[in-house]
């Protein structure tokens, strides 16, 4: 792991694809990103729910495709970022694919019960990569330790 | 408290704790309350999955006529929705006192 020219802790976590785990994945990623000397609070509440639904992305992709691999979360922290990997072998989906948002004031909004996670995460992480294939996906989250990345 | 029914809320919304919200609003809509007020002071945590359980629950009140109204006094929740627009979709107090006690039912922001 070479995210980070001057880690402060990595940590690394393999669960079974449970929904009940998604909140210990948050709790310990925060956890982790809290070692961090310059992180700021808000920070960590941002890095919690883009976490969150990147792990629950994982394991319903798994859940969905029968996969029983486990889901590997690596996080490296630094002075000034937190690196979060999440790696899946379920069925993939496509990130580009989702549709906008519409206009909040549109009735049209309120069918939108899901697919909101892919927009908190890229709104809130200041960097969002994901790679989806068939076989798996692989997210990768960075939340620097200060600036926060503008909410609209 | 006129015709308002409030649901308190705590916890984590999550995809283990939405599903319990959901059954919760389904239930209180089953017994005939279209307007309710969903007091989330005392959750902890919210992701998408509880944003879509509260879009569920404005859907389907607002389909029988009523309405939510949410109580979020912490803005570390409320900026979870404010990142989806959503601050412009429901009517957002941060007591329960000023969630029932003001416009009357019906008159959607």
């Amino acid at each position: 792991m070479t995210d980070s020219p001057f880690p402060v802790g990595h940590v690394v976590l393999e669960i079974p694809a449970r929904t009940e785990l998604v909140s210990l994945v948050r709790l310990v990623v925060a956890s982790a990103a809290e070692i961090g000397p310059d992180m700021a609070i808000e920070r960590v509440e941002d890095l919690r729910v883009a976490v969150s639904e990147a792990t629950t992305n994982a394991i319903e992709a798994q859940v969905e495709s029968g996969s029983q691999a486990r889901i590997g979360i690596r996080c490296a922290v630094s002075a000034d970022e937190v690196v979060v990997r999440i790696h899946d072998e379920g069925g993939g989906f496509d990130p580009d694919g989702l549709r906008a948002l519409p206009d909040p004031g549109s009735p049209e909004r309120l069918e939108y019960e899901s697919g909101l996670g892919v927009h908190l995460m890229r709104a809130l992480a200041d960097e969002t990569e994901i790679s989806s294939t068939p076989s798996g996906t692989d997210v990768r989250l960075v939340v620097y330790s200060s600036k926060r990345s503008p909410t609209r | 408290m006129g015709p308002w029914t409030v649901l308190t809320v705590a916890g984590e919304l999550d995809v283990v704790g939405g599903p319990d919200l959901r059954q919760y609003i389904m239930t209180a809509t089953q017994a005939g309350s279209s307007h309710l007020v969903l007091d989330l002071t005392g959750v902890d945590f919210i992701d998408s999955f509880g944003l879509g359980v509260l879009v569920g629950a404005l859907k389907r009140t607002r389909l029988a006529g009523g309405d939510v109204r949410l109580v979020i006094p912490e803005p570390r929740i409320r900026r979870v929705l404010e990142v989806c627009d959503l601050d412009r979709v429901f009517h957002i107090v941060e007591t329960v006192g000023s969630a029932t006690g003001d416009a009357p039912p019906g008159e959607n922001p």
